[in-house]
């Protein structure tokens, strides 16, 4: 089992997530030939180190969020906001 | 081709005399020095690994092969799966292929001279629901088509294959009906492994252990060595046949392809008296279940939740597991579990592999195998031989091509393949 830290609602099961997979940035939809995009959907770096990924707590908040999370031994280091979600709070709070 | 026959073949009378003296049987494959170089390096001493050495040699009479493991024979996918041999696929392309695998396994003690202990007891994929069985009876016309024995049977049918099953109404997934295909059943996947090892050495392929990929070097887009923890061997032909740690020898050529490595668990409980004269596979409650020649009953789940490369077990997947096993067959609730282990599966997004050529001239890949490796294990062997032998891509894997990601080509086998779905 291992424990992810819901930046929402603190340390949970596991199983209470779905793990939506690494975390990449989505090419631009009106430029993008569809051999690209299939490139952007399908392929994977699938490290065996530290990764950052996305999850949902789907059995909790509903929210997505990044994870650090090392793919060998599962330690989780970190977890926050997904980046846009911070740069927008960064953006209100200012 | 090979000096000796190492070790000698084995027969009945061989086993009688053997039995009679003292000693160790001889050691079935022998332990090489590193050479500078080979016609063609594989990576991986797995059942694709070793296969694929063994049909280069048998077939095509290209000896001058290196396997390479980080580990030991069948220490990965290999000797981890569940055994299970069937053709009873969703695809055309994915029928054919696995026949041709069950075809090559029904002949394949004979031809390794290594009994394999293949038991075609019968294969059944229960369905608990209407749209369940509407893709079993997809499954079936289109196995119909390509030949294979393989037809939809209602509770009562699966009631006199399997007495132990629960199929009674006054369940929480009731069953209504199963895919039955007469073919399938397991092996011992040791004995493919060892049988595999054996073969290819007697012919003079050297194996490899404890010999890890450190880096492979590439001159204008092609290969031209590989470096390992015992040196450097210089080769224009790589094989990757490493399945679960395929994206960790990928990307030393610079490749990254769709595959994402999930652990998948297993379980075995302590031998009883043979009761189960079936693989029973359900999907909507992720289990499978076959009883081996020792007894033991083996249990088999959909693939962990996450991506991972840890092997460990974990306590949801045991309870979850016995839960569901027990609302198939109530009776055996006072068995005990034996030991419970992980293996790693590189799951690509269609539920089919990745086999042939790649934008590196001479790396092959023969990966993707998800949960269906071993299965596959004589039929990718023989293809990727003859595709290393010739330089023509084999019909039958031409559709499993790398190519066909970005050209939205895919085999859609996760109807068939996946127990979650």
């Amino acid at each position: 089992m291992i424990q992810v830290p819901c930046p929402w609602c603190g340390p949970r099961n596991s199983m209470e997530f779905r793990a939506v997979g690494e975390s990449k940035s989505r090419p631009d939809v009106a430029t993008t030939t569809p051999e690209q995009w299939r490139q952007y959907l399908y392929t994977k770096s699938n490290l065996a180190d530290w990764v950052t990924e996305t999850w949902y707590h789907r059995a909790g908040c509903r929210r997505y969020f990044a994870v650090e999370r090392h793919t060998v031994t599962n330690d989780i280091r970190e977890s926050r906001l997904p980046a846009a979600q911070l740069r927008q709070k960064e953006g209100s709070g200012s | 081709m090979s000096k000796v026959r190492y070790p000698a073949k084995y027969s009945a009378l061989g086993l009688i005399k053997h039995g009679l003296m003292k000693g160790d049987w001889p050691q079935v494959w022998r332990h090489h020095e590193l050479k500078p170089s080979y016609d063609v390096v594989i990576v991986g001493a797995g059942v694709h690994g070793l296969a694929t050495a063994y049909y280069l040699a048998k077939n095509h009479g290209i000896t001058n092969v290196a396997i390479l493991d980080k580990g030991y024979v069948g220490g990965g996918g290999s000797g981890r799966n569940t055994s299970i041999v069937r053709s009873n696929y969703l695809t055309p392309e994915g029928v054919r292929f696995y026949d041709r695998s069950v075809k090559l396994y029904e002949g394949l003690s004979a031809d390794l001279n290594f009994n394999i202990m293949f038991s075609q007891m019968g294969h059944l994929t229960l369905a608990h629901n209407d749209s369940s069985l509407r893709t079993m009876r997809w499954r079936a016309e289109v196995n119909k088509l390509e030949g294979i024995d393989s037809d939809v049977i209602g509770p009562d049918e699966i009631k006199k294959l399997v007495p132990y099953m629960d199929t009674s109404e006054n369940t929480r997934y009731p069953i209504v009906g199963a895919l039955y295909h007469p073919p399938g059943g397991t092996v011992r996947h040791d004995a493919v492994n060892w049988g595999y090892a054996r073969g290819a050495d007697i012919r003079g392929c050297e194996i490899h252990q404890q010999t890890e990929v450190q880096s492979i070097e590439t001159a204008d887009g092609r290969v031209v060595a590989v470096d390992t923890n015992r040196g450097r061997i210089a080769t224009r032909t790589v094989v990757n046949c490493t399945a679960g740690w395929a994206s960790l020898i990928n990307v030393m050529v610079g490749l990254k392809m769709p595959l994402v490595t999930h652990p998948l668990q297993a379980a075995v409980t302590e031998p009883v008296k043979k009761f189960l004269n079936a693989v029973v596979v359900s999907g909507s409650l992720h289990v499978y279940v076959s009883q081996t020649d020792r007894g033991e009953l083996v249990f088999g789940a959909s693939t962990d939740p996450y991506a991972s490369y840890s092997m460990r077990g974990s306590l949801e997947f045991t309870e979850e597991l016995a839960g569901h096993v027990l609302e198939l067959m109530p009776g055996i609730a006072k068995m005990r579990l034996l030991r419970q282990w992980a293996g790693l599966c590189d799951m690509t997004p269609d539920f089919s592999p990745i086999m042939g050529i790649t934008p590196v001239e001479g790396f092959l890949v023969d990966i993707g195998w998800g949960t269906y490796g071993f299965k596959a294990g004589p039929v990718s062997g023989e293809s990727m031989a003859q595709l290393i032998a010739t330089g023509t891509t084999p019909e039958n894997i031409k559709a499993f091509d790398l190519a066909r990601f970005p050209e939205g080509r895919l085999v859609g086998e996760k109807g068939a393949a996946a127990v979650g779905h």
